[in-house]
This record gives C-alpha cells, sequence and structure tokens, in this order.
C-alpha cells in the first residue's frame, strides 16, 4: 500500500513567545517491509535554526528552534510510505518463549545485544509483580513466544476498554492496570511491561493507523490519530509486531515512525519554550491511500 | 613501606597517642615508633608546642568560619557552609608513597575513560562481554541521547576524583570514584590555604608540594578545550546556584580560577550556540566547568522539570559548539557496580594490571555475587547502585531480623539496584582534640585532571577524618574533621603560582556589559535595601536619641515627627502618630525596641537588613571580601543581647549607632574600591531611587501642617546627615524654607531630591541601549521628568508656610514624585533585569490510536 501522510500540530499561545527549542520524531522509518518515499516538514514561523540527527534506536530525529517572537508554532510534517508488510513468521514455530529468555541474558551477539536493551523497566514502564502475574496465564512452560505473546495481545485487547477519558499521558502503568481502561499508548504500555517482567525484549512503535471509513461510507479527512503497539523480540524469529488496542498483528495498514523504549523515547514533538503563558495544541492527522485496497485474500 | 626511626627527643605532644591495636596508623608504625615521613613534622610541631598549636588552630578556624561566611551556601546551614571543622594536624604522606597513588589512580582516569568512550560509542564492552548489558541498559546515569556523540580528542573524562582508604596492612583501596563532577578540589585548596598559613615555617619545612600545578593544569585544559579560533574563550562554572551545598567550593573555585559563576538562568542557547546572558547582550560560551548533574542539564532531552541547565543545550554540546567538563553523560561511571568488573577491564582495555585495588564490591545482578552477598550480609555494606534512588546506605551488621528479610527480599526482587561492598578497618591518624592528639579514621580523595596525553595528579587532596571508621563509608560529607594532605616533597618545592608569569602578554581589558542580568537584578535590589536599611535606621537613631536624652524625652517636641517619619516608611502602627489613639496603645518607648527587631514585620529594620544579607550573599563573586564582611558583620551585629529580644532604649540606640557607621563603610567600599563596571551602577541606581523615596518623606513630615517645631527641622536634617551644612550656612536659625532647599532642591547636597534624580538621569544614560532608536527609552523620561520637576520648584514653592497653598502644591508634587520613582524602577527592571522567563515544557500530546472493533 501507499501512503500520504499529513500530520499538523499547531500550538497557539496566550502571549507572544521569544524562543522555542523542539525536537521531532516524525519521519516514518525504513525496514520491515516498508520504505519512506518522501518527507517533508514545513515550520511557521521559519526555523532560525534546524537539524537533524539519528538517535541510538536508528530513528530519525529533527530538532530546531525558532528564535523570533511568535504567538503560533505550526509543524506539519509530509510523508509518502509504501508498506509492502513484513514477513511475519508463523507463531507456532517460533522457539519456547523461555530458551528466548534465557538467551537474552546471555548472547552477546549483535542482534540479541540490540534486543536485550528493550527487557527492563524504562521510565514510563516500571514492571511489578502483579504484572507478571496477569502475563504468566499467556506463557506456559514451552509456549512458542508468538504464539504466547499473541494471546497476551488478544487477553489486553479483551480485558481494557478502550476510553480516551480514564487516563492521561503521565498515567503510570500500575494505575492503568488497576483501571482496566486505557488507550493505545496505555495498551502499549501494559503489554510491554507484562513481556520484561518475563524478562522477554519488547519495544514500543510510534506510527499511524489508516482508519477504514464503514462501508459504502466516504473517507473523512484529517480524522486519524498517532497510534502505538509494540513489538515483540522472538528470538531467531526477530522482532514481530502486535497491536493490543486492535488484537491484530500490523500488516499494510501500520505505518511505522519510530520506536524506543516507551513513549518517551519517540514522542513525535517535544518542547520548552522560553517565557510566554498559557498555550493550547491541536493535531490533524491524515493517512491518505494512493491507490485502491489489493483485493481481499 | 616505610621504614621507621627512633623518634626524636622532643616528641612530647604525642606522648600517650595510642591507636588502636590491629589497625594502620598513618604517623606511628607502633607507640612511639614514628613513621619515617612524619619526622620533620613532628619535631617542628613539637617545638611549636602544644599551647601555641591550639592557639593558632583558633585562629585558623577562624579563617575558615570567616570563608564560609563568604561562599558559604544560603541554604538553612548557612551557620555550617561546610560539613568538617578542619583540624590542626594535616595528615603527611611522603613523595614515594604519593607517586605510587599517583600513578595508580592516573591509570583508572585512563580506563574510565576508555569505558566510557566505548560505553557511548561502539559498546565493544558488551559484545566482548566484559561488561553485562543489564548493568548498562539499566543504569540511569546512561544517556541513551548521548549514545554516538563525537568526543573532540577522544577524551570524555577531563576531572576524575577517587576516595582512597588504607587497610590495617598498609595498603591502599579505593572506595569510590567520582567521574561526573567531582565536588572537594576547593574545599582541598582552601584546607591548604588556611593551613600553610596556620603552620608557615612548618609548612616551609617540611618541603610540602604546592597544589596550584593542578589548577593550572585545570586551567589549560578548559583553555584548550574551547574552539582553536577564539583567542579568549570564555569559560563559565555553572553551578547549582547558592542554595545548593557546593555553592561554597563553586564560588571558591570561580573566583581562585577566575570563571564567571552562572547558573541555569544565565544561560540562552541561539543558533545551536550557548550564551551568556548579560545587559549588552548574549555572549556566547565555549566551555563549561558543570557542577550541574547530566540529566539537569537540557530540560527539552533530559529532566524536563530541572532549571538547572539550559533547553537545546545537548544539541550545541553534541555540535561541538561548546565543550562540557565533564562530557555528559559520565555519570555513568560513577556507580560502584564498575569496580567488580574493573581488574579484567583493565588487562583488556590497558593490556596491564589495575594497580591500585577496589575495594571488594559485589554486584547483585549477577547471581553468583547476589547469592555471597545474601550469605554474608552481616559483614558487608549494602548500596544502591545508581544514585538517585533515595535509598540509604546500609551497614549490614546493625540490620534487625526483620529489616535484614525486608533487605533480602528487595535484593531479590530487584537485584541490578543493589551492590554489597566490604567492611573495611581504615588507617587512623591523630586529630588534634582538646590538646591532645586522638586517633581518629581518615578518608582521602584526591583529584585528576586531563592533562597533554594523561592525567595529573593533585599533589595533596581533602582528608576527612572521624572517629567511627564505618561513618565515612556511609556518605562523601561524613566526617567531623577536615584534614590538609600534605605530599612532600623529594627536592626542593617547585614553586608555582596561578597568576601569569611577568613576561606573559596580556591584553588589557576593560569590564564592560558582560554583566549576567541575574547578576545586575540582585546588585539593584542590593542597592535599594542598604540605602533603606540606611534611612531607617538614620531616622531611629535620631529618635532613640532623643527618647533616651536627659530633658523630656517622648514629650520632645519633634518626637511626633520623627514617629510619622517612621509610620511613613512603615515601620510604626500608624495608631501612634493619630492623636487621641494613643491610650489604647502602649507607650511607645517601649514597642519601639521591639517593632525595630521583629522579623515578622516585613518593614522592619531586621527584615530589611536580612534581605540585604541575602541578596548580597548571592552577588558575593561580585563584592570585594571586605564589602561582603562589613555586610556579614551588620547582620551579625543586629541583634538583642538577650535571647528573648528585650532589649532597652540605650542598647538599641548603640547597635542603631553601629549599624549606620558600618552601611557608612559598605558605602565608603562601594564608592572607593567598586569598579565603574554596569555593575555598580545597577547598585547604585538603587540606591539613588531609595534614597529619592527617603528625602521625599523626610520633607513631607515637616509641611504636615504650620505646627512643626524648630527642633523637629533640626532633628529632620541630622537623619538627613546635612546638620552640618545647615549649620555652616545659617548658623542657629532653624527656618523650614532653608531645611527644604537642602533636602531637596540643593543639587550640591548629595542627600537631596535633586542630587539623586540628577545622578539616576546620569546613569540611565549610561545604560546599554539600542543606539539607533532616535526617541528616548521609557526609563530615560520618567527619569528626565522627575529631574525636571524639582528644577523647576522656585524660591515661592519652598518660602510658602505649611497650609498655604503653595505649600500644599509642593506637597502635591512631592506626593507624585514619590509615585514616579517605583515606576521608574519597574522601567528599568522591566528593559534589563527581567529575564525573557523561565522555560516551561510544551504540552504532548499522545497517541490515540483507535479501536476499530
Amino acid at each position: 500500500m501507499k501512503y500520504k501522510i499529513t500530520h499538523t500540530t499547531l500550538y497557539t499561545y496566550g502571549e507572544a513567545v521569544p524562543v522555542c527549542h523542539n525536537l521531532l520524531h516524525l519521519t516514518p522509518r525504513e525496514g520491515h517491509g516498508q520504505t519512506c518515499r518522501h518527507h517533508k516538514l514545513i515550520i511557521r514561523p521559519h526555523p532560525t535554526s534546524i537539524g537533524r540527527r539519528s538517535d541510538t534506536f536508528g530513528n530519525l530525529v529533527h530538532f530546531f528552534s525558532v528564535e523570533q517572537a511568535h504567538k503560533r508554532l505550526r509543524v506539519t510534517s509530509i510523508s509518502r510510505t509504501e508498506i509492502s508488510g513484513p514477513q511475519i513468521p508463523d507463531p507456532a514455530a517460533t522457539p519456547p518463549w523461555e530458551s528466548v529468555r534465557d538467551h537474552l541474558h546471555q548472547k552477546v551477539e549483535p542482534a540479541w545485544l540490540e534486543a536485550v536493551q528493550f527487557a527492563f523497566d524504562s521510565p514510563a514502564v516500571v514492571t511489578f509483580e502483579a504484572l507478571a502475574d496477569y502475563a504468566r496465564t499467556s506463557f506456559p512452560a514451552g509456549r512458542p513466544i508468538l504464539e504466547a505473546a499473541l494471546d497476551l495481545t488478544r487477553r489486553i485487547h479483551d480485558d481494557f476498554k478502550f476510553d480516551p477519558t480514564a487516563t492521561e499521558v503521565g498515567s503510570s502503568l500500575s494505575e492503568i492496570f488497576v483501571l482496566r481502561r486505557g488507550v493505545c499508548q496505555d495498551f502499549a504500555h501494559l503489554q510491554i511491561g507484562c513481556l520484561r517482567s518475563l524478562g522477554l525484549a519488547a519495544r514500543y512503535v510510534s506510527g499511524y493507523l489508516r482508519t477504514r471509513p464503514p462501508p459504502g461510507k466516504p473517507r473523512l479527512v484529517g480524522v486519524d490519530a498517532s497510534h502505538a503497539w509494540v513489538s515483540v523480540f522472538c528470538g531467531n524469529a526477530g522482532w514481530v509486531d502486535a497491536d493490543p488496542t486492535n488484537n491484530v498483528i500490523p500488516s499494510v495498514d501500520h505505518v511505522t515512525i519510530a520506536w524506543g523504549r516507551d513513549y518517551h523515547d519517540v514522542s513525535p514533538i517535544k518542547g520548552v519554550v522560553i517565557g510566554g503563558s498559557q498555550h493550547t495544541l491541536r493535531v490533524a492527522v491524515d493517512v491518505m491511500p494512493l491507490e485502491d485496497d489489493p483485493p481481499a485474500s | 613501606m616505610d621504614s621507621t626511626i627512633s623518634p626524636p627527643a622532643a616528641v612530647n605532644l604525642f606522648e600517650g597517642y595510642t591507636p588502636p591495636a590491629g589497625g594502620y596508623d598513618e604517623m606511628f608504625s607502633s607507640p612511639g615508633m614514628l613513621r619515617e615521613p612524619w619526622g620533620r613534622f613532628a619535631a617542628d610541631v613539637n617545638q611549636l608546642g602544644a599551647g601555641e598549636l591550639s592557639r593558632r588552630w583558633d585562629e585558623a578556624n577562624r579563617l575558615v568560619a570567616e570563608n564560609g561566611v563568604t561562599y558559604g551556601a544560603l541554604a538553612e546551614s548557612s551557620d555550617r557552609a561546610r560539613p568538617w571543622e578542619l583540624d590542626a594536624l594535616p595528615l603527611v604522606i611522603s613523595a614515594p608513597e604519593w607517586n605510587a597513588i599517583s600513578s595508580a589512580l592516573v591509570q583508572r582516569a585512563r580506563l574510565f575513560n576508555l569505558i566510557l568512550l566505548d560505553l557511548y560509542g561502539p559498546q565493544r564492552l558488551l559484545s566482548r562481554g566484559l561488561l553485562p548489558p543489564e548493568l548498562i541498559y539499566t543504569h540511569p546515569g546512561y544517556l541513551r541521547e548521548f549514545h554516538g556523540q563525537r568526543i573532540p580528542g577522544d577524551l570524555f573524562l577531563h576531572f576524575y576524583a577517587a576516595d582512597l582508604a588504607r587497610s590495617s596492612d598498609g595498603t591502599w583501596w579505593v572506595v569510590c570514584d567520582r567521574t561526573e563532577a567531582p565536588s572537594g578540589a576547593g574545599y582541598a585548596l582552601e584546607n591548604r590555604i588556611v593551613s600553610s598559613r596556620m603552620l608557615p615555617m612548618i609548612f616551609r619545612d617540611c618541603r610540602v608540594q604546592r597544589l596550584a600545578s593542578f589548577f593550572i593544569a585545570l586551567r589549560e585544559l578548559l583553555q584548550r578545550l574551547s574552539p582553536p579560533h577564539r583567542e579568549n574563550p570564555r569559560v563559565v562554572l555553572l553551578s547549582q546556584g547558592p542554595h545548593n551545598s557546593n555553592y561554597f567550593e563553586d564560588a571558591y573555585l570561580s573566583r581562585y580560577l577566575g570563571y564567571a559563576l552562572v547558573e541555569g538562568g544565565d544561560l540562552a542557547v541561539r543558533d545551536n550556540e550557548v550564551n551568556l546572558k548579560t545587559l549588552g547582550g548574549l555572549l556566547p560560551i565555549d566551555v563549561i566547568l558543570r557542577r550541574v548533574n547530566d540529566d539537569d542539564c537540557d530540560p527539552l532531552e533530559l529532566r524536563a522539570d530541572s532549571i538547572l541547565g539550559a533547553a537545546g543545550l545537548l544539541q550545541s554540546a553534541r555540535s561541538g559548539k561548546v565543550a562540557m567538563v565533564n562530557s555528559l553523560g559520565s555519570s555513568l561511571a560513577e556507580t560502584p557496580a564498575f569496580r567488580a568488573f574493573l581488574p579484567r577491564l583493565c588487562r583488556e582495555l590497558l593490556s596491564e594490571d589495575l594497580l591500585i585495588p577496589s575495594i571488594a564490591t559485589w554486584w547483585c545482578g549477577q547471581a553468583e555475587a547476589r547469592e555471597h552477598v545474601i550469605a554474608n550480609l552481616e559483614q558487608l555494606i549494602i548500596k544502591p547502585t545508581f544514585h538517585g534512588f533515595n535509598k540509604p546506605v546500609l551497614a549490614g551488621w546493625q540490620l534487625g531480623r526483620r529489616q535484614r528479610d525486608d533487605l533480602i527480599a528487595a535484593i531479590r526482587a530487584r537485584p541490578c539496584e543493589y551492590v554489597a561492598q566490604e567492611r573495611m578497618n581504615r588507617s587512623s591518624a591523630p586529630v588534634w582534640l582538646r590538646g591532645r592528639p586522638q586517633p581518629w579514621s581518615v578518608a582521602v580523595r584526591t583529584f585528576l585532571v586531563a592533562s597533554q596525553d594523561t592525567y595529573l595528579t593533585m599533589p595533596g587532596g581533602l582528608t576527612r577524618a572521624s572517629a567511627l571508621s564505618d561513618r565515612l563509608e556511609l556518605s562523601i560529607s561524613a566526617g567531623e574533621r577536615s584534614k590538609d594532605l600534605w605530599v612532600l616533597s623529594e627536592g626542593p618545592v617547585r614553586e608555582v603560582t596561578l597568576l601569569g608569569g611577568a613576561n606573559q602578554a596580556i591584553q588589557l581589558r576593560r569590564s564592560g556589559s558582560e554583566l549576567p542580568s541575574r547578576v545586575a537584578d540582585h546588585l539593584f535590589w542590593l542597592g535599594r535595601n542598604i540605602e533603606r536599611a540606611e534611612g531607617s535606621a538614620r531616622l531611629l537613631r535620631t529618635l532613640f536619641s532623643r527618647l533616651t536624652s536627659e530633658g523630656d524625652g517622648v514629650h520632645l517636641p519633634e518626637i511626633p515627627v520623627l514617629l510619622r517619619g517612621l509610620a511613613e516608611q512603615g515601620q510604626l502602627e500608624p495608631g501612634f502618630i493619630v492623636e487621641g489613639m494613643t491610650p489604647p496603645l502602649p507607650p511607645v518607648e517601649q514597642v519601639l525596641p521591639r517593632v525595630i527587631f521583629d522579623e515578622a514585620e516585613p518593614m522592619s529594620l531586621r527584615s530589611t537588613l536580612t534581605v540585604v544579607h541575602d541578596v548580597a550573599s548571592v552577588v558575593r563573586d561580585r563584592l570585594s571580601l571586605d564589602s561582603w564582611r562589613i555586610i556579614h558583620r551588620i547582620d551579625q551585629r543586629f541583634h538583642p543581647s538577650r535571647a528573648d529580644g528585650a532589649i532597652d532604649l540605650v542598647e538599641a540606640l548603640g547597635l542603631l549607632n553601629r549599624a549606620v557607621i558600618d552601611i557608612a563603610s559598605f558605602s565608603g567600599m562601594v564608592a572607593e574600591s567598586m569598579t565603574r563596571t554596569q555593575g555598580w551602577r545597577f547598585l547604585d541606581i538603587g540606591r539613588r531611587i531609595e534614597r529619592a523615596l527617603n528625602a521625599i518623606n523626610l520633607a513631607r513630615i515637616l509641611i504636615v501642617d504650620d505646627k512643626t517645631p524648630p527642633s523637629a527641622l533640626e532633628a529632620v536634617l541630622e537623619v538627613a546627615d546635612s546638620l552640618m551644612t545647615y549649620r555652616s550656612r545659617y548658623l542657629n536659625s532653624m527656618q523650614l524654607p532653608a531645611v527644604l532647599d537642602l533636602l531637596l532642591t540643593d543639587d550640591t547636597n548629595p542627600r537631596s531630591l535633586a542630587f539623586q534624580s540628577d545622578t539616576l538621569v546620569a546613569h540611565i544614560d549610561q545604560l546599554p541601549r539600542d543606539r539607533t532608536q532616535p526617541l528616548p527609552t521609557l526609563e530615560q523620561r520618567v527619569g528626565l521628568s522627575i529631574a525636571n520637576s524639582i528644577r523647576m520648584l522656585g524660591p515661592a514653592v519652598l518660602g510658602d508656610r505649611p497650609g498655604q497653598p503653595h505649600c500644599a502644591r509642593l506637597d502635591r508634587l512631592l506626593h507624585r514624585l514619590a509615585g514616579q520613582l517605583p515606576h521608574l524602577s519597574d522601567a528599568i527592571s522591566h528593559r534589563y533585569l527581567i529575564h525573557a522567563g523561565l522555560p516551561r515544557q510544551l504540552t504532548e500530546i499522545r497517541p490515540m490510536g483507535c479501536r476499530r472493533n
């Protein structure tokens, strides 16, 4: 599938702000069956300085500053991305989860070393015993890791209610666990925490999800949202994504921007303004298919 | 290692000194058997005698107390600016022994540098299995934001400190490594300055190596780190501010090294460059010697709620526009868990054996080590692996059964977060207690700085001493005493000084507008408050001298006028000056002494002096030492002698007299010793504004009605320090118009309103501003308006009697000016002093995703 994605963020300040510094994770990643053909950023007012670098996880980060008084800041990210869909291994053929766990803490080959950094607590994913207990139901001894992880994905999907009002950006994992409610970010953190509490490696994936209009209805523009899901390290079977919000294995409808240990490593826009008073924020995301859907298989 | 010699006959000062059996004593190998390096010191100090040693020590402690006052933290512990009392006796170490320690620590610093370079780079230590990935990936000090950064010259670690201990067999061990922003070098320097002054002859005679070479190397390093094109690189010391306990050192070191002491609020990142915010605009900074922790350096990328750094600093450091000392991310190497891996890392990275052992340490993240720790808990000290978790350091042998079980459960739950280290019986050294030496345990911290391709060790360090050995393990500031560390020289001592050589070319400079806006702000308020204090002290003094006079005291006719002055200043309840209201209030002479010492009352003289002291203490580095001493003395002296605050009029008068004189000597210091920089200008602007307000107050209380007695005119002239002038002009004839002229319009009188307004106009013209703007600025206009109003006052107005139309006009004018002056103050603050504002975090929008089914 080919998409044109437009992601606009608008900050409006109560009074003019003389300086702002910002960090962006907005460029779709390459690899895993995804190619970013084109990406551009439109920032208004024009940034005084702008640059980009690759972060420790291989994501592209843009940083910029605006050093003239401004009352509004608009950041628009436009990309054309082509997704062929990742190769997904047969869940039943993946290695037993314990062997992946044990090897993670022994092997030092690059792929394993790269994975092990996602096996420990991180700022937004602080594990606790009850989380491990919840996870264990899906992980009986010897069960193939992907099969177990997908079972966990299904259970989170069934046990937790989608509710945008129940939690906020700073809600802790233990709060979400007790509330049994949340949004995609919460469910992703939750599944990551479950996997890590068993000694497995899991990462947070930030991206977009194409919304499909109800049959017969036209597609609405600009109503899409940023999305988040998880990726599980399955040993030699590699990384496999799972979307606990929708209980699916992401394929051609999910566009990956960046991954990290949790949301804080890859939040789309971070900023610090010097001075100024209150501000408001508006975001609009549009994921537009550039071709017709392939016939259902 | 050292041979022992028989003590010379005169060793009686140390007679009866008995180190604990089985331990290692630094000075004596056995009772009465002096170790070789101490021979000369022992002989000299014996010659000095116990009495003289104690006397000099008292003197030295006074100096320390004064320095503490000068540089101490503003925090609650201001009475205890430094954690330890300086001991009378230094710790003496021979040159060969120190050389061995030094080369071992140089090796260790090189090793840590390589470890940091690798972990923030290719991470071969992990792929080769030399360090467990868990240790790095669970380490909160591992800054992923800095992975892959470019490190100029492969120098990651510039400044390193190691804590040393000597065990019973005489071996030195490293018990702690400091790789982020090591503290203590300033204390070592201060100890040295004090101890060499206390025992100058002995210091010389013992041929103690000088510390200056170390600080010269530090300065050379910082110079070298700046971009090559800069001729005069700007190096700053980034402090955590006056409320942090390290502030003493920061201020002390920055002054010694000659660098500006700055705080996060002074920095602004523009176009990837870090700048110092000054009155004259932004000035680029090349090198930052930081005392701020890694994660506080940049609210954009690191801890969002920290205001100790600057947004954008990380990117500036990444792009090489500013050099950080130490490099960001260096706290990673401070974890005690690394110690378990060092011997192997040393062989792998340097192909050398580790020259100095670390104290035995087990990281519980490894199963075998964990089980060892749990099995031997009673003998071990348990520490958090990473600092910043607010976990206590626990002594295994002090734990009750319940605590022990809890600890084991905690270790098993999060093993990576715990390390255990061996309990060590540290060496002892004599400490001077109540006129006698006593054996106390000692801990030594020394410092290394990168120099050329290696490291240079400070020939000395900070020694802490405690009666209890274990206490020294628990915290870095633990211990009751500190000692100077004397490293003896093998040959003649090389004299070094931090001042440049006489034949070194130096570029002449004038300090211009490089004043940080924050400092200008504090100086401005220092000026206002010191003048407010003077005004109120002078008024009170005149009042008290009348109240204590032999005559009618409280019934003197000028008393009501002076009380009105106090009430106008907000020092006294207005009830006291309204006739007929007096009966319900206690007699004023009983109330007054308490009123001036009431700290709860914001306008009381005591409160004003507290503000003076607080404001001055944060700009200590801009005041001369003597100026600051005077401020401190004013603050110290101005207390009633009795603890319950009871004070009589005579004692109060004495204190007021001293306060007036002390404030005058501060003004003298400012007038005679402060260079005429913008800093001075802001201090003076503050003073002038306040003095103008005071002159207006004094004039207005004289023209309230036509009942003002001549004695009140005289009293007010005394308050305004203008009585002598008046008498020389008009002898004893007290006339209101002549008094008003002196107070308001006589521009030759430095106490008059006209003098203040003229000076203000001149100051404002000298402030930095955009010269391309054709029209005067707001503050220029307000200043001129005030000055002109005063100039326009004619004899008719001044000569009118109170109650008459002209006099009423004068009163209205003075009232208006009293309102304009604060307006002028605001205009100046808005343009020059108030910062662009605090950094604030933008709201983030979280991915909401959507559920399709």
